[in-house]
């Protein structure tokens, strides 16, 4: 059943993850990524992360993504011009991910041990609390000096973005 | 509640640094927001102050050394040695940028704070013992370069360089986090020591795994120091960036990221230190290559800095392929000398560019001797040390560089690193031609004396060079002390 389940998500992630990049309009692209996260959300849950599938939903699926189709509609951005490069870029792009997706595909099949192989749901720890503990105890200065990686963030925006006020 | 959540009190000094530094940052912001135009003068001063008590933060924290906060992070001489790096360079750049913000009409106490939360980055980067502290760490440092490099948001140059060193930086990130992936995956953990006793075990993973792991890794660490093959962004983000940050850039975040690298690969990958040495070794002899011959050919100083930059982090990369306490001892004290020397060159021409930055071609250097003896003098002192003179500090630092790798029997590119070090020299001689031998063409524009701050910055820089040119070992031997084994 899980792998069922498994197979399913997987290939609409991937098939989403593809849908994006081959789109030409921004909203379309935007939609697909809906489609990766929401699968993405169901693969962490199947895996035993509660927690993270759900911040997933809430967070990417929801808040980021209305961030994203906001920019887009404000920016007002139309549809992709189709450069001079566009004509080869496929040709030699496409081989070269094929390359590297096989080569990993293969290092991964050969040297990875059979022992440790993930099971579905056999992880125990990804429930709120579990997340909530390990944050403010093992994780608490990764959490805080996030702060200050948001506060720059902030900051930077308002230097780049503000109008002169003469 | 079980008491381990609260840190003892010896673990919040040993984070004194990164406390002060972010305090003074909010400080600057909100008295940004509150005081009058006039009174903003006092952030210069201000932003040296939290500079300086962070350097006695970094040094009272050396007091008590360990690890801290379930060993996210661990101060120690090594750590300590880059936290001190790095903040007297942060002071520096605050030196260097108070004139020329003034000139160029963009006087904000951003810049200041983002010059202090950027330190407080590369410090986190030093002392980091954590694979997530250290992408913390290094995103904080990277952010708030791409936002420096474009803070004179109205010059195209500005806004070119920020952009490219966003996307391409953004890109070279997502490469680490995979290779961080990648090892959490295979040993379990993200604590550098940890990983170090899963890859030394019986039951280590497989090396291929291990490998393609490390190289994901390397290929982030290796666009922040701007090795090649990932050196592309380095000439136009330093010639496109204001000067001042250009000179911060092309020093303090690369010396905080050679600290990770070196505590990674020598931490957690030494047991593998055979397998990723020749990949540093073909990396290191392609940066020496390209930097040298690419300076060659530039006529704008900032883009030929940048260059000669790129084959002075090759010159590092030598050290780090050496893979020994020793060499990280002569990568430490390379990352210093060249610190003082290569910042020294960039205030020079940042003095020299005069305002909106008309003049930063190798020719507006002409006659720079006549019209201003001591800027002249000075730039001759950090060029000679960027060629490796005797006395100044880029002669020890190649010297016990090549010593290193000559212990780790790397004499082939001992060669080819010597060999790139007399390329090198002609184009540094050749401003020097042109300072000395070459009268300006026409009636220049007059050069305005230097700022207090600006000769803070440049005679500051010199005597550093200087200092650790003539007594290498009060630096060396701290060094040697403090490497990793």
């Amino acid at each position: 059943m899980d792998s069922i389940l498994f197979l399913i998500f997987a290939a609409i992630a991937v098939g989403c993850g593809l849908n994006l990049v081959l789109q030409t309009h921004p909203i379309s692209s935007a939609l697909s990524l809906v489609g990766v996260m929401g699968s993405l959300a169901v693969l962490y849950l199947l895996l035993g992360g509660e927690f993270i599938a759900m911040a997933q939903l809430i967070v990417y699926a929801g808040a980021i993504m209305v961030l994203f189709i906001f920019v887009i509609m404000l920016l007002n951005a139309g549809g992709e011009r189709r450069g001079r490069k566009r004509l080869w870029a496929p040709w030699a792009g496409a081989p070269m991910v094929a390359a590297i997706i096989g080569i990993g595909a293969y290092l991964i099949q050969r040297a990875a041990p059979r022992t440790a192989e993930v099971t579905f749901g056999a992880f125990q720890h990804g429930n709120p609390s579990d997340i909530g503990t390990n944050l403010f105890e093992n994780y608490v200065l990764p959490f805080e000096i996030t702060s200050i990686l948001i506060l720059i963030a902030i900051v930077g925006a308002i230097v780049l973005a503000r109008k002169e006020i003469e | 509640m079980p008491a381990s959540y609260f840190p003892a009190p010896a673990e919040y000094l040993r984070v004194l640094p990164e406390i002060v530094l972010t305090l003074f940052g909010v400080a600057i912001l909100f008295f940004e927001a509150v005081l009058s135009e006039a009174r903003k003068r006092i952030f210069p001063p201000l932003a040296a102050a939290g500079l300086g008590a962070a350097l006695a933060g970094s040094i009272l924290a050396y007091g008590s050394p360990g690890a801290a906060f379930h060993g996210m992070i661990l101060v120690d001489g090594f750590a300590t040695f880059f936290r001190v790096l790095v903040i007297v360079v942060g002071l520096l750049a605050v030196f260097a940028s108070s004139e020329y913000l003034r000139r160029e009409n963009h006087p904000g106490g951003e810049f200041y704070a983002l010059i202090l939360f950027s330190v407080a980055g590369q410090s986190v980067m030093a002392s980091a013992n954590e694979l997530i502290v250290i992408f913390i760490g290094l995103e904080i440092s990277s952010i708030a370069s791409y936002i420096l490099a474009g803070y004179l948001r109205d010059d195209p140059r500005n806004s070119e360089a920020a952009l490219k060193y966003f996307l391409l930086g953004s890109f070279a990130t997502a490469f680490l986090l995979y290779g961080v992936a990648w090892i959490y995956g295979l040993t379990g953990s993200t604590n550098l020591e940890a990983i170090r006793r899963a890859l030394s075990g019986g039951g280590a993973p497989p090396l291929m795994l291990t490998g393609a792991a490390a190289a994901l890794m390397f290929v982030g660490f290796g666009f922040k120091i701007s090795a090649a093959p990932f050196q592309i962004w380095a000439p136009d983000v330093y010639q496109g960036a204001p000067a001042p940050v250009s000179a911060f850039l092309s020093v303090g975040p690369k010396a905080a990221a050679f600290a990770i690298l070196i505590r990674t690969y020598q931490t957690a990958f030494g047991p593998v230190a055979g397998d990723w040495q020749p990949l540093v070794w073909a990396c290191a002899l392609a940066t020496m290559v390209v930097g040298n011959f690419a300076a060659i050919q530039q006529s704008n100083i900032k883009r030929m800095l940048a260059y000669s930059s790129i084959a002075h982090a090759g010159y590092v990369l030598i050290a780090v392929a050496a893979a020994s306490q020793i060499g990280a001892a002569a990568a430490m004290f390379y990352l210093a000398a060249y610190a003082f020397t290569n910042f020294g060159a960039f205030a020079v021409v940042t003095h020299v560019a005069r305002k909106g930055e008309r003049y930063v071609k190798i020719d507006d250097f002409a006659g720079l001797a006549q019209r201003q003896p001591a800027m002249a003098a000075m730039l001759t002192i950090f060029l000679l040390s960027l060629i490796g003179v005797p006395l100044t500090g880029g002669f020890c630092g190649k010297f016990y560089i090549f010593k290193a790798a000559l212990d780790s029997n790397l004499v082939w590119l001992t060669v080819l690193g010597l060999l790139n070090s007399a390329v090198a020299a002609y184009y540094y001689l050749r401003v020097l031609v042109v300072m000395y031998m070459k009268d300006a063409d026409g009636p220049a524009e007059p050069l305005p004396a230097a700022g207090t701050g600006m000769k803070l910055a440049v005679y500051g820089s010199a005597a550093a060079t200087l200092l650790l040119g003539i007594f290498p070992g009060l630096v060396l031997e701290f060094a040697s002390r403090a490497a990793l084994k």
